[in-house]
């Protein structure tokens, strides 16, 4: 018979937090052992949002797949588009004219200053100042108005094309698009009233969830989480896409690597969002929007389907079995999303479909180091790294 | 004025006292109850400004009939007791929670005279009765059998009785001050000195007691027990219908009660500051209840004003507070309160 002390033991207290619960941004799932306060262990789990977007993508033609990606991040779908289109692209051997390749930069940025609102909104409100979250969802309401100006959409906007973009730009909308530009760095520092010297606010931000510059590189981080460590990494600048060799920014940075310099690092970015924004309009070159030199890769106009023979023959090619010259081969090609580097890898057998499509996604990546972050910092530490992050399971889970 | 009618309908002798108690009591309930009911909408509308956007807008003009339209509904809900759960003490829970923040009312004296019990002691009555309000807030953590409301119920245990110390030792200095425990003294203590409220000397006090009593209520920024980003919410994660109303009647009441000890023991409960009176003769008229409502109506604004702007604190940060700075803080009021009436 054990006595009464050999049956009493020590165990942690293991609670399931997600995938239904408030701070966990989507679906992510977290098995956390407890001791107290204190996380022992976090194991977390991710694929309850998974939808086989690889999978899809390929039974479907090269054109048909586009969509597809706005449901990665849904946050920044326009990022995501920008970044298929310019996988395509550069597979087959084509650029966008000018033209498309700046709007497409303005579109681009345009998404990270909505993801960032939305990420800055969530995390404060998780860490408990609800009203950076209204603050900050009235000015993502305006960048939303914009894309719908911009596309017809205002989530899933399926935008650029490969070769291009869909449409050209109104002046109405270039004209409300510069009167953002103007106000939204004093919609900013309103943010910042709020938050930035709050007592409270530093002390759950500061020194909590530290990443150094070696782990991050280790954990292969990106993005925001990458810069806020000190390391200056951001494809933009040093492996330019679109048009962002032809604009000026600077690329925040942080310290310590802890929540607040990541905190820091994302509202920079938005402000030097807005600097290239404005550049855009200013340098935005005269022309087409869709390139010329990619006959076989853009569907014909509509009008000369209907009277052109070649155009219906083409049209009906492009449908049925996709753009037919693809060259055979691997090809990767990664863009800088706002949550880090979103990557397409294409293996290409010649035919209108990729053989393989598969997605390096931020999220997922990200999802990885948060045992590392949370193991041992306290549960409501577990919350403020979660916000840090900037998850989005979408995209996670593919 | 009560005792007069009852006495004119022929009934005499004890009888009168009771019934004139019952008739106070049931005023007393009546206005809080509607004032906890309106505190809901008051709430949603300030923290709706704060926040860009309007509030409650559709029951009702301005949406003035949302919380009848909330309690209607949280009444007819079904009520869902979770398997696994202690019965008997998941459903006692909130009924001590409430019983606990009512019982409160009895001490505090609304205008001059008008008091349900005028006892001696009325300050350490009320520690004591919202002591036992932590009761049921552990009770329901542990009954629910679930993890969250647990976790709730031991943060809700370990803030109450942390503030519960640096809430006592606040007031020490206005028990000093008045020397007596009774609040119609303590407001009358007020009313012989110049500035005719205990903030201007005792400030150190009103500010440890402020902070202690949003802690003491769980109102943000110490709201870690039903911290909805951390818990969901808490320890009535798994309460419905009515009696999770009754906890949350529970927290307004206690609010309502937090803000008049505020007001009783820091800004002079019904009355105004003499110089004030002085100042504009005519103020003299207005009704000692009417001053009363709006200073708690001020205090129950600012809880809403801080909810809507600051940030949830940490577990730890939040015990550090309480240890390290606001008890400290009371004794050194008490100290140099005590040293002052010794010698002055």
């Amino acid at each position: 018979m054990p006595t009464q002390k050999e049956k009493l033991r020590k165990k942690e207290l293991t609670i399931n937090m997600g995938p239904q619960h408030p701070a966990t941004h989507g679906v992510l799932r977290l098995e956390l052992d407890i001791d107290g306060e204190t996380v022992v262990k976090c194991t977390p789990h991710v694929g309850y949002l998974h939808r086989g977007t690889e999978k899809l993508g390929e039974n479907r033609t090269y054109l048909s797949a586009l969509p597809l990606t706005d449901r990665l991040d849904y946050i920044s779908s326009m990022a995501n588009n920008v970044g298929y289109c310019l996988a395509v692209e550069r597979l087959f051997g084509i650029a966008a004219p000018e033209r498309a390749k700046f709007i497409r930069t303005l579109a681009s940025e345009m998404s990270r200053i909505s993801s960032h609102l939305l990420w800055l909104g969530t995390h404060a409100l998780d860490i408990g100042a609800m009203t950076v979250f209204l603050y900050a969802f009235k000015e993502r309401e305006w960048i939303l108005d914009l894309f719908e100006m911009l596309t017809g959409a205002r989530l899933t906007v399926t935008y650029p094309r490969i070769g291009g973009v869909r449409n050209d730009v109104s002046e109405e909308f270039l004209s409300s698009l510069y009167k953002f530009t103007e106000e939204f760095p004093k919609n900013i520092l309103e943010y910042e009233t709020l938050i930035d010297q709050n007592r409270i606010w530093l002390q759950r931000t500061k020194n909590i969830g530290i990443i150094t510059a070696d782990e991050a590189i280790n954990w292969g981080l990106t993005g925001p989480m990458l810069r806020g460590s000190g390391v200056d990494y951001d494809l933009r600048k040093y492996c330019p896409y679109d048009a962002y060799d032809q604009v000026e920014f600077d690329v925040p940075l942080g310290k310590n690597g802890d929540t607040y310099d990541r905190y820091r690092c994302r509202m920079e970015e938005m402000r030097q969002s807005i600097r290239i924004i404005r550049q855009c309009i200013e340098k935005l070159p005269q022309g087409p929007v869709m390139s010329p030199d990619a006959p076989k890769l853009t569907l014909p106009a509509k009008e000369r389907i209907l009277k052109d023979m070649e155009a219906m023959i083409q049209h009906f090619v492009l449908i049925s079995k996709g753009p037919i010259s693809a060259p055979i081969g691997e090809f990767y090609s990664a863009i800088e999303a706002s949550k880090g580097e979103l990557g397409f890898y294409f293996i290409s057998d010649g035919t209108g479909k990729p053989y393989r499509m598969r997605l390096r996604s931020p999220s997922f990546i990200h999802a990885s180091i948060l045992p590392k972050l949370c193991e041992g910092s306290l549960v409501a530490d577990v919350i403020a790294n979660i916000g840090t992050i900037d998850i989005v399971l979408g995209e996670c889970d593919r | 004025m009560i005792e007069s009618v009852i006495s004119s309908l022929g009934i005499s002798g004890f009888a009168v006292s009771m019934i004139a108690l019952l008739v106070k009591i049931a005023i007393v309930f009546g206005v809080v109850m509607l004032h906890v009911a309106y505190a809901t909408y008051f709430e949603r509308k300030v923290i709706g400004h704060v926040q860009l956007r309007l509030g409650p807008m559709t029951v009702g003009p301005h949406g003035l009939l949302q919380p009848i339209a909330d309690g209607i509904k949280s009444f007819f809900k079904e009520d869902i007791i979770p398997s696994g759960a202690d019965r008997h003490v998941f459903k006692i829970a909130p009924v001590i929670s409430v019983f606990a923040a009512l019982g409160c009312l009895a001490v505090v004296p609304f205008f001059d005279g008008f008091v349900l019990a005028n006892i001696n002691i009325g300050l350490l009555y009320i520690f004591a009765m919202s002591s036992l309000s932590a009761y049921g807030i552990v009770m329901a953590g542990w009954s629910s059998n679930s993890k969250y409301s647990f976790l709730g119920g031991l943060r809700s245990t370990a803030q109450v009785i942390s503030y519960e110390v640096a809430l006592g030792l606040s007031l020490v200095g206005v028990m000093i001050m008045s020397e007596s425990l009774n609040l119609t003294q303590i407001v009358e203590a007020q009313q012989k000195y110049w500035h005719g409220m205990f903030i201007i000397p005792q400030f150190l006090g009103a500010f440890v007691f402020m902070i202690a009593a949003f802690a003491e209520t769980n109102r943000a920024p110490f709201d870690l027990p039903e911290a909805e980003s951390e818990l969901v919410a808490g320890f009535f994660v798994e309460y419905s219908g009515m009696r999770f109303a009754l906890f949350y009647m529970a927290e307004y009441i206690g609010m309502l009660v937090m803000s008049s000890i505020s007001v009783l023991c820091f800004a002079g409960g019904w009355t105004v500051p003499p110089f004030v009176i002085n100042a504009f003769p005519s103020l003299a008229a207005v009704p000692g209840i009417v001053w009363f409502m709006l200073k708690i109506y001020f205090h129950v604004f600012v809880y809403y004003w801080i909810r809507s702007t600051l940030p949830r604190f940490r577990y730890d940060h939040l015990m550090a507070l309480g240890w390290k700075v606001l008890i400290p803080l009371a004794l050194l009021n008490i100290v140099i309160t005590a040293l002052i009436k010794y010698f002055c």
